[in-house]
């Protein structure tokens, strides 16, 4: 019990993801700053954030559900949390996983945009429910080839196990070498830059036009709970697509793999303009989803 | 108080009501975040809505239209929150002193903490402006 709680609130869990997911917002508000031609914050800058929301007053709503509208952030981070949670562990021990934790995983990914839908929808206010329903349609757009994506590592590797997937990957090589598998992690890469929220697929919080979307209304520790889980989602997000196709070599390797798909995101979030939230479902259901079909018959044949 | 004063001035959030201004103020603030002056060296952000907000920025000259919306914002604005009058107008209205429709200058109607005149203010003059601000708020939190 007591090892299931230091690994869920201190390592590799709460704390452990929090200090990964401030570096990682480091290296986007770094690398955006270099892509722009400035000087970029520096590296305490995302826990000065965090830190400065932790003295501000909370607002709840007068016309909305204070309850719901406090739980949605912890809901949030909780799932988020245990993501990565089992996302480390899998990768320090390959062995220790359940059966089925990949299909968990894809769940609780799911977890975070209910969670903000949630929050939006208890804040009333009109722009939170715009996105709330842009949140949702999104939702609907890209887990539909993450779910076809996913296929490819399962039938390459005959397992529905993060543990097994990395094991299969370290003996036969990584499944981004292969033809499917490189189409599925392109895929993969597109739905996880919807997942974090980034642009283009930043419909749903779109700060110039509709405020801040989802979390227009929250502000001081309970905004703190949503920025952290912001911060790890970069983390959870890459590091799913480098278990799933590129985990092979050591923690260094891994590390610096996770740091060029990271860098991959957010190249495309600095060079793209936002998408209109049925242009980004088209995207998802039309080019994407045809790929992924494509990669998961080509991984059935063999390729 | 001094931690939570070291804590705000770390990170300032701004969020920018233009008040009626003539928008040169506004370029002037958009020339602050640039790759010459880049205040997010600092931690300073432009954000969307009043509630992510540590800091109101306001420009312009505040008419009777728009005098009801800033008090508005102030009430919305998640506390402890600064506030900031670019430019002449919202010092203290320069030439529409006297005109029909404008509701004094700003801190008749909000408590202002820094002021920055200027028709427009440069660029510098913002920075330097929000440094003597985080050193008078840190000296009076006795930091």
């Amino acid at each position: 019990m007591t090892e299931i709680l230091v690994s869920y609130f201190i390592f590799p869990g709460f704390l452990f993801a929090a200090a990964a997911g401030m570096i990682a917002s480091w290296i986007d508000r770094k690398v955006t700053a270099r892509v722009q031609w400035r000087q970029g914050p520096p590296l305490m800058q995302p826990f000065y954030e965090i830190r400065k929301l932790f003295i501000k007053e909370t607002i709840l709503p007068a016309d909305g559900s204070p309850w719901l509208f406090v739980l949605a952030p912890f809901f949030y981070l909780a799932s988020i949390v245990l993501v990565a949670d089992i996302l480390f562990l899998a990768l320090m021990n390959p062995s220790l996983g359940f059966v089925g934790d990949l299909i968990v995983v894809f769940y609780l990914l799911a977890l975070p945009a209910v969670a903000s839908i949630m929050g939006a929808a208890a804040s009333g206010s009109p722009f939170a429910s715009i996105g709330a329903s842009r949140e949702i349609k999104l939702l609907l757009g890209y887990e539909v080839p993450l779910f076809a994506a996913l296929l490819v590592p399962v039938i390459k590797s005959g397992s529905i196990s993060l543990g097994d997937i990395i094991i299969y990957q370290q003996s036969y090589g990584a499944l981004a070498g292969s033809f499917s598998g490189i189409i599925a992690l392109i895929v993969g890469i597109m739905v996880v830059q919807a997942k974090m929220g980034l642009v283009p697929f930043d419909a749903a919080e779109a700060e110039t036009e509709i405020a801040g979307g989802c979390q227009v209304e929250y502000s001081g520790p309970l905004l703190a709970l949503w920025k952290l889980g912001k911060m790890i989602m970069l983390v959870v997000g890459p590091l799913f697509l480098v278990i799933m196709f590129w985990a092979t070599g050591g923690w260094l390797i891994l590390t610096l793999k996770y740091v060029a798909l990271l860098t991959v995101a957010i190249l495309i979030r600095n060079t793209n303009p936002r998408l209109r939230i049925d242009q980004a479902m088209r995207f998802f259901w039309g080019p994407m989803f045809i790929a992924a079909l494509v990669a998961v018959i080509a991984a059935w044949m063999g390729y | 108080m001094s931690y939570a004063i070291n804590a705000l001035t770390k990170s300032l959030n701004v969020f920018h009501a233009a008040c009626s201004p003539c928008n040169n103020c506004d370029i002037e603030i958009l020339d602050a975040i640039t790759p010459r002056h880049d205040v997010e060296r600092f931690g300073i952000q432009l954000v969307g809505s009043i509630r992510h907000a540590d800091v109101l920025l306001v420009t312009g000259a505040v008419n009777k239209k728009v005098v009801h919306r800033i008090k508005k914002l102030y009430e919305q604005a998640p506390k402890p929150v600064l506030v900031i009058a670019v430019g002449g107008c919202a010092c203290s209205e320069i030439m529409f002193r006297d005109s029909y429709n404008t509701c004094g200058p700003l801190d008749k109607i909000i408590p202002v903490d820094l002021y920055i005149p200027g028709c427009p203010p440069k660029p510098e003059a913002m920075i330097a402006g929000v440094v003597k601000l985080i050193q008078a708020a840190t000296k009076k939190a006795g930091g």
